[in-house]
């Protein structure tokens, strides 16, 4: 798999999303790099997390995953 | 006095139980008077707020706590989860609370030393209110501010030696029964599987890896004292494949009464006299156990491991030698769909810690792959087991399958054949076939 691609493939989708959607669930990625097993997809996912390109909302029982600062949380609750 | 007046609260106190309402008043006086002089990191009146935010949502008869966040500790995609409360002026202590996991140790073995220095932690950097355990396992610490999210994770790997658990759509902390280190049934080394399996699988414990939860839990003995039969999505739980050792002379001492059934668990009622019979063998659930000559004898290919004889008479009978590990798979709470317990998908697996147990990892990374491909958002192991069918995660795991894993024979036959198992596929020429079998 082409990493860099893939990390660019999902931005640019979640930026085109942002406007109707700011939180997603991890298959939803699967579906933007279908040519790859969930598992790649997912360490692709967790490093852009790490390199803070995207971030974690946790419910605690169930995870979603958004472009970092998006979505109304982060200021409601101070968090930015 | 108290910063909130808590009528409603005060009545949970009332009854003859030990009340956690207590517990909170405690903890918020203790704060107040502060006779260690502790330099707290997050609001002293963090408890009072607690006692008041609750008292008015029992007044509301609805939560005043938001839902999740984003907050968490650099790296890690569980293990933290955002609490907020919606009355942040009126309860500013609580205003942030978030909750802690804290990766349990196997067996939950501690020295009070150790638990002092936790205590310490929370009590420094949280609101020093902890509940353990929570239902998967892990110490919770309930009740921080996002700054001292990293103080508090640095402290815990460094100086405690301890790990945050699992939350969210990750591996859960694994948790275990103590096993051998106490248990004379035991029949794996569970807390050298649960510590193995936790290091093994880090990734997947902190960092989100799968459509939802997902859980581990360990069993030494069928009796299942960390019930992950009901409530982990693969269930390891111990059992043998050879015969119940029995030593007949302590079979004879029970009868004669010398020694008390159940260890003594149940002599303070007047049951009567030990009977062997009403006890023990006329309900064992198989009916694979009978008395001949004054001997007790037991079918055992018929035992299907409920251990009832096994605890009613523990210096009589004990588990065979030839030990392992059934898996269990599916089982869960009812969130989304009905509560499920485990189905039998492995009967019997070999636990070899020299082969850093081959064997069972295999069965779960197939398990993962095809829950992680095939598994909707929020849809649980069990669940897909049951939408997919069994015979598919037999297919997927590459299991064949075996009596033990049909429930009731002849009622609901769940296997069927493929094409390309039958010879000559579906397609049988029915004239042919009638030469030979009239109608």
């Amino acid at each position: 798999m082409d990493i860099e691609a893939a990390r660019e493939t999902i931005l640019t989708t979640l930026k085109k999303k942002s406007k109707s959607k700011s939180k997603f669930y991890l298959k939803d990625f699967y579906k933007m790099i279908p040519d790859e097993k969930p598992r790649a997809v997912k360490n692709v996912v967790n490093k852009m997390v790490q390199d803070e390109l995207l971030e974690y909302w946790s419910s605690g029982s169930t995870t979603l995953i958004g472009l970092k600062g998006m979505g109304k949380q982060a200021h409601a609750e101070d968090e930015d | 006095m108290a910063k909130h007046e808590t009528p409603l609260l005060d009545q949970l106190e009332s009854g003859p139980w030990p009340s956690f309402v207590s517990d909170l008043k405690q903890e918020a006086e203790a704060r107040a008077k502060n006779e260690r002089n502790i330099e707290y990191q997050i609001p002293v009146d963090a408890v009072d707020d607690l006692l008041g935010v609750l008292e008015l949502s029992f007044k509301h008869g609805r939560t005043h706590w938001k839902h999740g966040g984003i907050v968490g500790v650099f790296g890690y995609g569980g293990g933290v989860i955002g609490r907020y409360c919606d009355q942040p002026d009126n309860f500013p202590g609580v205003a942030h609370f978030h909750t802690m996991r804290v990766n349990h140790p196997a067996g939950k073995y501690y020295t009070t030393e150790y638990l002092k220095q936790l205590c310490d932690l929370w009590d420094f950097r949280g609101s020093g209110i902890t509940n353990m355990h929570g239902s998967t396992g892990d110490i919770i610490f309930l009740g921080t501010t996002t700054p001292q999210l990293e103080e508090i994770f640095y402290e815990l790997t460094h100086n405690l030696n301890q790990d945050l658990g699992g939350s969210g759509s990750n591996l859960r902390t694994p948790s275990d029964c103590i096993g051998s280190s106490r248990c004379e049934w035991a029949c794996f080394d569970t807390q050298a599987i649960c510590h193995f399996m936790t290091k093994e699988f880090q990734d997947e414990l902190h960092r989100p890896a799968f459509p939802y939860k997902f859980k581990f839990k360990f069993d030494g003995c069928p009796n299942c004292c960390v019930a992950s039969i009901a409530r982990a999505d693969i269930s390891f739980i111990g059992t043998w494949r050879d015969d119940i050792r029995i030593d007949q002379d302590a079979v004879q001492g029970y009868i004669a009464g010398d020694y008390p059934p159940n260890g003594g668990a149940h002599a303070d009622g007047n049951w009567g006299a030990f009977d062997i019979n009403k006890e023990v063998v006329n309900i064992c659930p198989t009916g694979c156990m009978s008395m001949q000559d004054g001997k007790l004898e037991i079918d055992n290919k018929e035992c299907t491991r409920c251990m009832h004889c096994i605890n009613v008479m523990p210096r009589a009978l004990r588990p065979g030698t030839d030990t392992g590990l059934s898996m269990l798979v599916g089982a869960k709470a009812p969130i989304l769909d009905g509560a499920q317990m485990g189905s039998l998908l492995v009967p019997f697996v070999e636990v070899n810690p020299d082969n850093d147990y081959e064997a069972i990892i295999e069965v779960i990374e197939a398990l993962w792959d095809w829950w992680m491909e095939e598994g909707k958002n929020r849809e649980r192991l069990g669940e897909l087991i049951k939408r997919q069918g069994f015979q598919k995660m037999l297919d997927m795991t590459g299991i064949k399958p075996m009596p033990q894993h049909v429930q009731e024979p002849r009622t609901n036959p769940y296997i069927f054949w493929k094409e390309d198992e039958v010879p000559g596929g579906f397609n049988a020429d029915i004239t042919e076939f009638r030469k030979h079998h009239l109608r």
